[in-house]
């Protein structure tokens, strides 16, 4: 396969799919671990602020 | 299957899903791409470039089936105000996005060998990169209003309005003469694609869906958990705490 010709678009194209599907998977993970490290940090400031 | 509408019974079956969506998805990614890369003969015309198509095609329908979502949900807000509908259709608009850049990007790696260029304005072409400018449209306008249920209303009512253009990619191929060939899948009178390169393909489109529910999913957790945020932001400002405008930026998308 690696002689074939064109194979600079097939590994281009699976590069890019790569780049794309990989960076949405760490968007959507980075996203999840900042709102909850904004969760924590307000829910653990309302505990602190309980009292009377 | 709990009452998933509740958002804190969302939040449970997120939690027992999820392991289950992402190892089906990475074996399903692991066979199809063993499948489509070494198992796969070449096609009898355009070689080993036809291995785009295995990227290629699932992109395509999952540009079309996510706004397809986004429309039933745009419904949901709408008509039958389902709690988690808005949710799912914000988080549903950069997943589609990315899916049709993929779409676009490797349609233009194969035009290139194929056609002898990376872009023609050709009617289904043109009609997959109005489908990407909406989906970058919806995104903005989420952005530009703050009032979330104002920006629900008008995201809804767009992804409505737009969804005019889904039949068109769909049926570009058989209304007007183009350059991208007609549909070898799904069509009336069966594929005419050969097996060996249909069940890669159909493998490879499994994945690519199962992959979308999985972030799909992630993405209407963040979402529940960004409004649940604002609304403890906002009774903590309230009370005078003095945490309460660090988070706001937080908050935000």
């Amino acid at each position: 396969m690696m002689a074939a010709p064109h194979i600079g678009f097939v590994i281009a194209a699976y590069a890019i799919a790569a780049v794309v599907l990989v960076g949405m998977v760490i968007a959507v993970v980075a996203d999840y671990r900042t709102q909850q490290k904004a969760l924590r940090r307000l829910e653990g400031g309302r505990e602190g602020s309980a009292g009377p | 299957m709990p009452n998933i509408a509740n958002p804190t019974a969302f939040l449970a079956f997120v939690r027992r899903a999820l392991p289950w969506l992402w190892a089906a998805t990475a074996a399903l990614f692991a066979l199809g791409l063993w499948l489509a890369l070494f198992v796969a003969p070449p096609d009898y015309q355009q070689g080993e470039t036809a291995r785009i198509m295995y990227l290629h095609v699932p992109a395509a329908w999952m540009a079309m089936f996510i706004y397809g979502v986004m429309a039933i949900a745009a419904l949901g807000t709408l008509v039958w105000r389902h709690p988690l509908a808005d949710a799912a259709q914000k988080a549903a608009a950069p997943l589609g996005a990315g899916f049709t850049f993929v779409c676009l990007t490797t349609g233009s790696l194969w035009g290139k060998p194929m056609w002898g260029t990376y872009w023609v304005w050709d009617a289904r072409l043109t009609s997959v990169l109005v489908l990407f400018i909406l989906y970058l449209g919806l995104i903005a306008l989420w952005r530009a209003i703050d009032d979330p249920g104002r920006a629900a209303r008008a995201a809804a009512i767009l992804t409505l309005v737009g969804s005019v253009n889904i039949p068109i990619i769909k049926f570009s191929v058989d209304w007007w003469n183009t350059l991208h060939q007609p549909a070898s899948v799904f069509r009336l009178g069966g594929p005419t694609i050969a097996p060996s390169l249909l069940w890669p393909l159909l493998i490879m489109a499994l994945a690519f869906t199962l992959l979308f529910v999985a972030l799909h999913l992630m993405a209407i957790r963040n979402e529940i958990l960004r409004r649940r945020i604002a609304r403890l932001t906002m009774v903590a400002a309230a009370r005078g705490d003095s945490f309460a405008p660090t988070l706001t930026a937080s908050v935000h998308p």
